[in-house]
């Protein structure tokens, strides 16, 4: 089988068996004794996560010819095998992940890695899920995958040296309890649902929940909103988001700009299910995802309340992540292709940029002298760089012309206003994105000023001397800073093909019957090597 | 039957989340199993509970659901015990880690001021 041909039919897979493959490579590596093999580490993880990017960027490209691709994983066909299905929004995820991984890995090679054991091989493994979450088609594979990436960002949440070990053990602990009591309640979701329809695959559910009689109503609505809220867990919703600040702020700087990947997870799940599975048509459980729209705008609201009131610059940045989560399910909760084109939009831009600010603020805070509060402190070499990066990543986050978060907001309040919803809701949630925003450009604009206009006074000079990292350190840390912040700029100068990626997708995932089919449809391979026909020639079978 | 399982996922599930809300690791873990114990029982029984029924087809026999039990639920809940199984296993080394570190057993690392 010729290259091109190998590729067609097992594409989907590569952005799971890569991650995989080689974060096992990676585990026997850094297990190895000798000098040679553990020198081959960072090249490995660099190249397989290079060659992830590759790959999803190809799958884009397929993706953009508006054909769903399903893979039969195991040559079953699909409600009695696990399937995946790479459609435009999945691709989309895919890339955008390998964009941040690579970003983020190529800053921990700047000495992040090393503060702990595994680093690469967990840093792989959490690849591996999030990109089994984006493809999967089955919803238990769903669970299983949403485990493989929690598993491993359990171990890389925990991934440092001594200094801040305490937070992280206590923020660790509770991300860990929260999530499991998640996965317990997914369970429940996941089996009420296989209980009343009897299928577990996204496109067969899709098909079977409308036909569910009406004294199964109320069940298949309480299933369907168990698993949002499963997934509102990873995505930050209003009375769901508490673990996140502190988490985020503990973690290590190219852990935490991984992890603006994984809420994404979760707002990815809810845009899959609410269009696919519980979309109009849907019998009793449609519409399951408006009861949303009034927790996202209280969540947008309150985390620019929250940015406004951080003393922790690391605080602050994630609670700007909780914003965007907020922006996010607000459109997703509209449930309109206008309202979700601009959501994924914005979702690029927005995912970038959080993991630009997480790796900003790790610099910021070495150029401090290891501290991020928000309180005057002597201002360490190399500012004048870190204070444009900060000016390019506040107007991307704030939704300030000309960078890309400000289109993204004026898409999503283009589309609201064309939606035929009350004038009553139309005005909230105009004054609320616009007020959170506000809020949020001058909790930046405080914390820019602070920390760049008003260098506390030049201390003593022992005490205070900026942690100035060895030069591999700067070259790496350089290049993903400035790898990150040309991808923020990009997705402003890129916009008009963005958008129209991101509108094609949306009108996708609301025009359900190209996915339908494809998963539904797909044919298992000709086996290349019968043996039941063999032993059946042989005259061995009974 | 049917209510004798019932009866058994909800004390479970009370009990797990009760002792969950204690805030306190060890207590927290008991109540995280618990509560894994009633999820695994719960998926097992959205099978629908079939008493003396083969899960795997025989000869002879229609294959039929009317006919064995449904195995995809003792599929799913045989994974769903592996991972809860491994998930408690991290949590106690962590919540270990975090007692030796802390010194208290509280989820926040200290004790609540009174």
């Amino acid at each position: 089988m010729s290259a091109a041909a190998l590729w067609a039919a097992h594409g989907p897979i590569v952005p799971i068996a890569l991650p995989l493959v080689a974060g096992s490579l990676l585990l026997l590596l850094e297990a190895s004794r000798s000098a040679r093999a553990s020198a081959l580490v960072p090249w490995v993880s660099l190249l397989a996560t290079a060659a992830l990017l590759l790959a999803s960027v190809q799958l884009l490209v397929q993706a953009d010819s508006g054909v769903v691709q399903a893979y039969l994983l195991g040559n079953w066909q699909a409600p009695f095998g696990i399937a995946l299905a790479l459609d435009r929004l999945a691709a989309l995820m895919l890339v955008l992940m390998a964009v941040v991984a690579l970003g983020s890995l190529v800053y921990a090679l700047g000495g992040d890695s090393r503060r702990g054991v595994h680093f690469h091989a967990l840093f792989q493994f959490q690849l591996m899920g999030l990109a089994g979450a984006f493809l999967t088609t089955d919803l238990f594979n769903l669970f299983v995958f949403f485990e493989v990436l929690l598993a491993a960002s359990y171990g890389l949440l925990l991934h440092g040296d001594a200094d801040g070990r305490r937070a992280r053990l206590r923020s660790a602990l509770h991300y860990v309890v929260f999530n499991l009591v998640g996965s317990a309640l997914f369970l429940i979701a996941v089996s009420l649902l296989y209980g009343l329809a009897g299928t577990l695959n996204m496109a067969d559910l899709a098909l079977k929940l409308p036909q569910l009689g009406p004294e199964n109503a109320r069940l298949a609505q309480a299933a369907a909103l168990m698993l949002l809220v499963v997934f509102a867990v990873k995505a930050a919703l209003l009375p769901l988001y508490f673990w996140l600040p502190e988490t985020y702020a503990s973690a290590t700087a190219p852990v935490a700009a991984l992890f603006a990947i994984m809420t994404k997870v979760g707002v990815y799940a809810i845009l899959r299910m609410s269009t696919l599975v519980f979309g109009a048509g849907a019998g009793a459980t449609a519409g399951s995802v408006a009861p949303m729209l009034p927790l996202a705008l209280a969540t947008l609201t309150l985390a620019a309340i929250g940015a406004l009131a951080a003393r922790r610059l690391n605080v602050l940045v994630a609670y700007l992540v909780i914003g965007s989560a907020g922006t996010l399910l607000l459109a997703v909760a509209l449930a309109e292709p206008a309202s979700v084109a601009a959501a994924l939009f914005y979702l690029v831009n927005s995912t970038l940029v959080a993991a630009l600010w997480f790796l900003l603020c790790d610099r910021i805070t070495q150029a401090r002298g290891g501290s991020d509060r928000l309180q005057p402190a002597a201002l360490g070499p190399g500012w004048a760089g870190l204070g444009v990066l900060f000016l390019v990543a506040a107007v991307a986050v704030a939704g300030v012309p000309p960078l890309a978060g400000f289109m993204g907001k004026t898409l999503l309040l283009q589309a609201v206003g064309a939606l035929a919803l009350a004038p009553a809701l139309v005005m909230t949630v105009v004054a609320l994105v616009l007020l959170s925003s506000l809020l949020m450009m001058v909790a930046l604009a405080r914390a820019g000023s602070l920390i760049f206009w008003k260098p506390g006074p030049a201390a003593a000079p022992a005490a205070a001397v900026a942690v100035v990292a060895p030069r591999p350190a700067q070259t790496a840390h350089g290049l993903a800073l400035a790898g990150l912040a040309a991808a923020v700029v990009a997705s402003a100068v890129a916009a008009g093909p963005i958008s129209a990626y991101t509108e094609a997708a949306a009108a996708q995932l609301f025009e359900r019957q190209t996915y339908l089919r494809a998963v539904l449809g797909a044919q298992p391979a000709p086996p290349a090597y019968d043996v039941r026909k063999e032993m059946r020639e042989r005259g061995d079978a009974k | 039957m049917l209510l004798l399982l019932a009866i058994f996922v909800g004390t479970l599930a009370g009990c797990g989340i009760w002792l969950m809300l204690r805030a306190r690791s060890f207590d927290l873990i008991l109540g995280l199993t618990l509560l894994s114990y009633a999820v695994n029982v719960f998926i097992f029984t959205m099978g629908r509970v079939k008493v003396d029924a083969a899960a795997i087809v025989a000869s002879g026999v229609p294959a039929t659901l009317a006919d064995t039990a449904d195995p995809l639920p003792q599929a799913l809940v045989l994974t769903a015990i592996v991972i809860s199984f491994a998930m408690t296993a991290v949590l106690v080394a962590l919540a270990v880690r975090a007692r030796a570190e802390t010194g208290v057993d509280h989820v926040d690392g200290q004790e609540p001021p009174r």
